[in-house]
């Protein structure tokens, strides 16, 4: 039996981006706020200072910080044929674990999705007619436009201490910056990050070719740094120790650097660490939730009743705690019907390898931002009528890090992968290659989407997410044309050898792709075919709010956190504006 | 700052970190759940460094699976002139300290059955943890080698048939008993790497060998004074997390 403790406010599950943002906005409004996470405590000074970050092994490769798969996991097959087998070590995404989430070990790109992403199925059909979409693409608009988010976008620009050039302000254009963007209301908080060599060459290749790169956008702070919220950041040194490591300068934004030092001092905040949410709980009616059942570390099982329920921890996740939970109806994709799993996506990387002879890229200068980036061929950037495809990819040339272990697998074309072969390139190879990458979007399909796996359980005995999913035509043809793309540009580049990488045949879990995923507890206007209105409210219970990128309907060739952070901040004030005023539906279905 | 049922002393109850062999073990309470309000939480020597291995003796692999490593390692990486191989940088102490912790117990993978064979694009789907796939495929490979190649173990062969047997597992060409060639391939080549690059205090990349010969600067974490020196050599040597072996007297 749990243990029932005194009712709160608001209980949020998990304690990462979206949860410490949530949590110092309802803090802030008055709120008694509890956040239960499921993995340790961690800060900058004790988890990760610079005595002991720069450790390869143990952050990068061993995945220190990470979700262990033995203590939650998905399955994974490919199509509706195939049997479902465990995750058992995580390759493709790595879900964040403990305070700050995903948040603490992210790269910090920063973007925007468009304007025409959050109304992709009408904006699709009406410029290219119903018929240009393939049959079995489930994409929908999202309920919420971009100018609604406008604000919030700033706001969670500034919190995380974006450096970056504006590219569109108030609708004036700078070619210095993203002229494919859409309006913002000011430039971003920081400059730009100090640019590699690398990047130098990019620029000039792809403004040779008549392309409009600029400097990427993300929260590595470029000076000295102090938010909105009176929290200090230190400038970023190009340490190269930054996505799967925390930032020990204090110079990545995160929820240590930017939220948590003033949301601690709140005394109607508490946090719980190694607790684990195990379900959400219904009232007998069935409409609202009563709060969240959890258990210790030692196995006690709680109950913390609470008048609202923020759901944030981390898409995939929430979509489990919905299914485990009983909340909204499951998708069938036999049928189409239901809502929760539906929309699954994640996203599509090709691009090319440049190989030099003469160069010094010194790749260990580097941060998970820095990078050159250009948007002609993202979303809706370029004309598709003529390719027979829809979407787009986000191009780059980076210099993330230079991590050896990570680098030895790099190899100059016809080396061998180890002996002589692999030793007599290895220290020329790390110091002349660079390479073009293409983010991809992926677009929804009736056949990709999570439920509950029949045959793998937890630690708890509960049934594991399984993830069905592959690539589909649409995005084969849209990732080797942006392939090509990036081809050209490192040709332009003057390298002695150029490799073209495509998109795999199938999508594995394997490899290192992204920690995006999106889709499962979607948002709309239609409650057939989205898990939560335009406020991230459930449609089912109205004081449940599912929080993350489980609410895009697609997914887009950007980082996802941009758009999270700002949909978080949205929903906050929804809550603090609206519903508060008259808890109910703040949507009628 | 209120910190309820936290063990005082342990602030990092989560476990041992992944690299750390099993030298010390925090008690069960380690694991406690507990309430975080009034502020950000600071508690002394609440920071879990590495530990650094010995590098003397076999913790994990016997006499004769160690040679077989050492082997395997200088034929992955080979010695070239001025250059350490795998053996001489240490990668097969690097690969025996991380197989007696928690990689080696494969306490972080998901390892619960039913154990079925999947596609490719599954990943490892192995009921072996890493330490029992060296025990099964150094055994294996020794088998293979005394009956196959002339009544010697691996670490006996010339270098040309060392070679050659390498690549005829890495193909899955190599017809081993019970366990799969290409997947016991893959693990050393992976493990080898892991030795020859990782920071030297986990027993591999003795003297900072594989970072000196890519030109890597290790554990610095300031750049700034050369983020603007472009294609130009970095001047600097590199250094470990301990620091470097002369600031300690080695
Ligand atoms: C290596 C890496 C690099 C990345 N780089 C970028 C980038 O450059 N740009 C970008 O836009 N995005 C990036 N991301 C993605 C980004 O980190 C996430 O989008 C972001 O953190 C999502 O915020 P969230 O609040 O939804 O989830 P998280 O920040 O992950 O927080 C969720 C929290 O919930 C907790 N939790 C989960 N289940 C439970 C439960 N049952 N009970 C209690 N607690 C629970 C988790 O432990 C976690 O702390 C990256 C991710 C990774 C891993
Ligand atoms: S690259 Fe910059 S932001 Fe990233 S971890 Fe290093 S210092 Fe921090």
């Amino acid at each position: 039996m749990a243990r029932k403790l005194p009712a709160t406010d608001v209980v949020i599950v998990g304690l990462g981006w979206t949860g410490a943002l949530m949590a110092e906005e309802l803090t802030a409004a008055g709120l008694n706020v509890v956040a239960i996470e499921r993995g340790p405590w961690r800060d900058t000074s004790t988890d990760y200072p610079t005595t002991i970050d720069q450790d390869e092994l143990r952050f990068g490769i061993r995945l220190d910080l990470f979700l262990r798969p033995a203590q939650e996991t998905f399955t994974f097959r490919n199509n509706l044929n195939q049997s479902a087998l465990p995750i058992r070590q995580f390759g493709s995404f790595l879900p964040g674990n403990g305070v700050g989430g995903a948040g603490v070990h992210w790269n910090g790109q920063t973007w925007r999705f468009a304007a025409t992403d959050y109304k992709l199925r009408s904006y699709l059909t009406e410029r290219y007619g119903a018929k240009f979409l393939p049959e079995d693409m489930t994409i929908e608009d999202w309920g919420v436009t971009y100018d609604e988010l406008e604000p919030f976008f700033d706001r969670f620009e500034y919190i995380s201490g974006v450096s970056g050039k504006a590219g569109n302000i108030k609708g004036e254009k700078d070619p210095a910056g993203n002229i494919f963007e859409d309006p913002r209301q000011r430039d971003y908080p920081l400059p730009p990050l100090d640019p590699s060599y690398a990047m130098t060459l990019f620029d000039a290749a792809a403004k040779g070719l008549g392309y409009h790169p600029f400097p990427r956008p993300g929260a590595n702070a470029s000076r000295a740094y102090t938010n909105p919220l009176g929290v200090t950041m230190g400038p970023c040194t190009y340490c190269g120790f930054c996505e799967r490591f925390g930032c020990g300068n204090y110079s990545k934004g995160t929820p240590q650097t930017a939220v948590l030092p003033v949301l601690m001092r709140r005394a109607n905040f508490e946090a719980r660490t190694l607790c684990e949410v195990l379900h959400i709980n219904k009232d007998a009616a069935g409409e609202r939730a009563t709060g969240v059942t959890y258990v210790d570390a030692h196995g006690e099982e709680f109950e913390q009743p609470a008048d609202i329920v923020l759901v944030c921890a981390y898409g995939l996740h929430n979509v489990r705690l919905l299914l485990l939970s009983g909340i909204g109806e499951p998708y069938d994709p036999a049928t189409g019907q239901g809502t929760v799993g539906r929309n699954y996506a994640y996203q599509s990387s090709s691009g090319a390898r440049l190989f030099f002879e003469d160069k010094r890229f010194n790749p260990f200068i580097g941060s998970g931002v820095l990078g050159q980036s250009m948007d002609d061929f993202n979303g809706d950037n370029f004309d598709h009528a003529a390719h027979g495809f829809v979407g787009g990819a986000g191009i780059s040339c980076a210099s993330t890090h230079g991590r050896p272990i990570a680098s030895s697998g790099t190899r100059a074309p016809g080396a061998g992968r180890w002996g002589m072969s692999w030793k007599s390139q290895v220290a020329s190879t790390y110091q002349n290659t660079t390479g073009i990458s293409g983010q991809g979007s992926v677009y929804s399909y009736r056949d990709c989407y999570l439920d509950l796996d029949p045959i793998y359980k937890d630690r708890f005995g509960r049934p594991l997410m399984r993830m069905t999913f592959d690539w589909h035509d649409n995005e084969r043809k849209m990732t080797n044309f942006i392939a090509e793309r990036c081809t050209e540009i490192a040709k332009a580049m003057n390298p002695k050898t150029v490799q073209t990488n495509r998109l795999s045949e199938h999508y594995s879990v394997v490899p290192y792709q992204s920690t995006h995923n999106t889709g499962g507890a979607t948002m709309g206007d239609n409650p057939k075919t989205s898990v939560v209105n335009k406020y991230l409210q459930s449609w089912d219970l109205h004081n449940v709010f599912v929080v993350g990128a489980s609410a895009f309907q697609h997914n887009a060739g950007y980082n996802p956190t941009g758009t999270v952070g700002a949909l978080a901040l949205w929903a906050a004030d929804a809550i603090k504006n609206r519903y508060l005023k008259n808890p109910g539906p703040l949507v009628q279905a | 700052m209120g910190s309820s049922r936290a063990p005082r002393g342990i602030r990092r109850r989560d476990l041992l970190t992944s690299t750390a062999a099993a030298f010390f073990v925090f008690g069960a309470e380690a694991a406690l759940g507990r309430t975080v309000k009034g502020g950000l939480p600071w508690a002394p020597d609440s920071v879990v460094p590495p530990t650094p291995v010995s590098a003397v003796g076999w913790y994990f692999f016997t006499a004769l699976e160690g040679a077989a490593v050492e082997a395997i390692c200088d034929r992955l990486i080979p010695p070239d002139d001025g250059n350490p191989g795998g053996k001489q940088a240490g990668c097969a102490v690097f690969i025996d300290r991380q197989l007696i912790g928690s990689y080696g117990a494969a306490e972080r993978f998901y390892m619960r059955p039913p154990f079925a064979t999947g596609t490719p694009q599954q990943g490892t789907q192995t009921q072996f943890s890493p330490a029992e796939q060296y025990r099964r495929g150094l055994a294996a490979l020794d088998r293979y080698c005394r009956d196959g190649l002339g009544g010697k173990g691996f670490a006996e062969l010339p270098a040309a048939e060392q070679d050659k047997l390498l690549a005829a597992m890495e193909k899955g060409e190599a017809q081993f008993t019970g366990v799969n060639p290409r997947e016991f391939f893959e693990l050393l080549l992976q493990n080898a790497m892991e030795g020859f690059f990782a920071d030297p205090l986990y027993g591999g990349n003795r003297d900072m060998a594989g970072w000196k010969l890519i030109g890597f600067p290790g554990a610095r974490y300031d750049y700034r004074d050369y983020i603007g020196q472009h294609n130009k050599p970095f001047p600097l040597p590199p250094v470990a997390l301990q620091g470097r072996p002369e600031w300690i007297g080695r």
